[in-house]
């Protein structure tokens, strides 16, 4: 027999679906089916089944061969290398519990280390853009219920978030919004016809890179001055025309991915988008809301910001928090070797850092804590393999519309693997044990 | 004035922060006191006299001193930051932050500075004799009030986010610079010998930036009003006059607004 889990929330991007079904064996060691999820959510929740899975810490060798190591070899070498670094880099935390990213920031305090978090190569800069003007947001579920035109701007939903526009954006019939998409005009903003594009009423195929005068163009659009014939490869008479469907609209809503945030400009593109849709707010509703990535990067961000005032890049090293993405953010840390030691966890710079950084974190003492093996594993002194937040054990994540969600445990993690939560503990007494306090 | 002059010996293992390297903390100090000043690297204290030799005896007063950096300097940080008057001069290369918060006195670099020079700067100098890098003059993040008042020159180049919420003072390039220049700035004066790039004047409330080169891309909330004759920086010229942004808040008066002002030199 087998039974199915319902209401499960699926760990993997921003959107954080909560309707998943799960079927697991009777003895619920064995992950059987998902159903509702898209391919990338099923994917994670059975990937966690594979036998090939790594459950022991592992260290590597002179030779570069792994040797397996027990969790308390790797909690030690984990707390030696963060007490005996000067300035360590603890990085990652988006792919993990609330939980965990609060005890990471204990340790990160006792310890004097810059803690960041993958928002420094992705929305980052929409939080800087935040911290300057502020921003008028809202819920997926006023965007469901209420919104009737939908911006897409350098952001591909089909792709990196696949359930966003059934759920919320395009396609649901909502409480205001019973026509579904019918009821809708979506624009999209991107340099290339994306698959998003492909079911947009309008798509600014903008050249890359012009942002920015692209939403300064609103906004002289907006207040009925006059602007050049092209703006960003867009013709004036395009861009009026637009401006006028977004301010017709009962509820406008701007989304807004890594097309914008890091390409030329990144915070100040923001802070333009923002700009336009507090504008908009003079003539209609309007919110803006960032298409955060990892499923739990917004709550690493609310953990931060409520324990040290900042979101990502804080350099605890004095023994006060200081935030100034540019330098307290990993890549320049890494780049200009300001760091002496990388704790990364629930995340994989690796694959995603410039190589350039990859290969400082290669000759730093180095520990990747991670389910899976991965970019960042391989460059890693040691690896720490722990249990699926969301699978195999709960925890509190945040949407990206800062709504927090408690994801549930559905299957038993393999025999004596640990938690995210249970090895930073045993990291953070080994870092009070070797520090005195 | 007297003068206290500090060489690098030591190189930090990672980057020195060096806040105590002003006037204000020298002054009325011998050089037996001034190797006791604290320095940072990451979380560990030491003493400025573990990298630096110091020589000389500092003034009474802030005003009467004058520190000379010499050596590679490149890993320090924080040099001249706070200070209120006398002068600094680094001879090489700074690392970030030189003169930010600065309230008086005058710093020289006889190198090039990384970014972050004269952040939230209130009053003073600080001549550059190489490049600058990004941020120069700018606010600190999250602050909406950025350099206020003093003046800053670049012999070289200069890199993006220059003046950004710039409120007073004056900027002075003499080369080249990068993108956002005095985005969100509500006054002072910025000029650009050389060229610039794009996305000059983004969301600019008031204030005024002169441009001697090319402008790649010109904002589109800017628009040309006349040719004008003006004065800038010893440079007499026909300037063509562009007013923005349009799409950003202006306050009135006389019922009319009051744009922020793009100056682009048309002919000698």
């Amino acid at each position: 027999m087998t039974k199915t889990v319902t209401d499960v929330v699926c760990p993997f991007c921003g959107t954080l679906c909560d309707d998943l079904e799960v079927v697991v064996s009777d003895d619920g060691k064995d992950l059987l089916e998902v159903y509702n999820a898209c391919a990338i959510g099923a994917e994670k929740f059975l990937h966690s089944q594979a036998k090939d899975r790594i459950t022991r810490p592992r260290m590597r060798q002179e030779d570069g061969s792994w040797k397996e190591i027990s969790y308390d070899e790797a909690a030690e070498y984990t707390a030696r290398i963060l007490a005996d670094a000067k300035k360590p880099l603890m990085y990652g935390w988006s792919s993990t519990n609330c939980e965990a990213q609060s005890i990471g920031s204990e340790i990160g305090e006792a310890v004097g280390a810059v803690m960041d978090n993958t928002a420094t190569v992705c929305h980052g800069t929409s939080l800087i853009a935040v911290q300057d003007i502020g921003i008028p947001s809202c819920t997926l579920g006023e965007v469901k219920n209420r919104a009737d035109r939908i911006l897409f701007w350098g952001c591909n939903p089909a792709h990196a978030h696949p359930r966003h526009m059934s759920r919320y954006s395009i396609f649901p019939r909502g409480f205001f919004t019973g026509k579904g998409h019918a009821g809708r005009k979506i624009i999209v903003v991107d340099p290339r016809v994306t698959d998003t594009a492909h079911v947009a009423d309008v798509h600014l195929q903008i050249e890359q890179g012009h942002d920015y005068e692209l939403l300064d163009a609103f906004r002289v659009a907006f207040k009925g001055e006059k602007l050049p014939d092209f703006v960003a490869g867009i013709p004036k008479e395009k861009i009026y025309e637009v401006a006028e469907t977004l301010k017709s609209g009962r509820f406008a809503i701007i989304f807004f991915g890594m097309g914008v945030t890091q390409s030329i400009g990144k915070n100040h593109n923001i802070d333009a988008a923002i700009a336009v849709t507090r504008d908009l707010n003079e003539y209609t509703k309007a919110a803006i809301m960032p298409m955060r990535g990892h499923y739990n990067v917004t709550g690493s961000g609310q953990v931060w910001g409520w324990q040290f005032g900042f979101p990502f890049a804080v350099d605890l090293s004095r023994g006060f928090a200081r935030y100034n993405p540019g330098e307290t953010t990993s890549n320049d840390l890494l780049r200009r070797d300001e760091v002496d030691a990388v704790f990364v966890l629930g995340s994989d710079p690796g694959a995603h850092f410039p190589f350039s950084s990859v290969k400082k974190i290669y000759n730093l003492p180095s520990v990747a804590i991670d389910p899976h093996e991965t970019p960042t594993t391989e460059v890693c002194k040691v690896h720490v393999p722990v249990a699926f937040v969301g699978v195999e054990v709960g925890g509190c994540a945040y949407r990206m519309d800062n709504v927090p969600i408690e994801t549930r445990k559905v299957v038993d993690a393999p025999e004596g693997m640990m938690t995210d939560e249970e090895f930073l503990k045993r990291v953070f007494a080994r870092v009070k044990a070797i520090k005195g306090v | 004035m007297e003068t206290v002059t500090l060489t690098m010996k030591d190189q930090p293992g990672l980057y020195l922060e060096a806040d105590s390297i002003t006037p204000d903390a020298f002054a009325g100090k011998k050089a037996e006191e001034i190797v006791d000043l604290p320095v940072y690297t990451g979380r560990e204290q030491h003493r400025l006299g573990d990298f630096f030799e110091v020589s000389g005896t500092a003034g009474a007063t802030p005003a009467e001193t004058k520190i000379v950096v010499n050596g590679d300097i490149s890993r320090v940080k924080y040099i001249g930051m706070k200070m209120t008057d006398g002068e600094v001069v680094a001879n090489g290369n700074a690392d970030m932050y030189v003169g930010a918060w600065m309230q008086g006195g005058k710093i020289t670099v006889n190198g090039n500075v990384d970014a972050f020079a004269g952040t939230g700067m209130k009053g003073g100098e600080i001549i550059i004799n190489g490049n600058a890098g990004n941020y120069l003059g700018a606010a600190y993040r999250g602050d909406w009030r950025g350099m206020a008042g003093g003046k800053i020159v670049v012999k070289g180049n200069a890199g993006s986010d220059l003046g950004t919420f710039m409120t007073g003072g004056e900027i002075v390039v003499g080369g080249d610079v990068d993108v956002h220049v005095a985005t969100h700035a509500e006054g002072g004066k910025i000029v650009i010998k050389g060229n610039a790039k794009r996305r000059l004047g983004g969301q600019m409330v008031e204030g005024e930036i002169y441009v001697f080169g090319n402008i790649d891309v010109m904002m589109p909330g800017f628009a040309y009003r006349e040719d004008v004759d003006v004065e800038v920086d010893g440079v007499k010229g026909r300037f063509a006059l562009y007013e923005g942004d349009l799409g950003e808040r202006h306050r009135k008066r006389k019922g009319q607004a009051i744009y922020a002002k793009l100056y682009q030199l048309v002919g000698a």
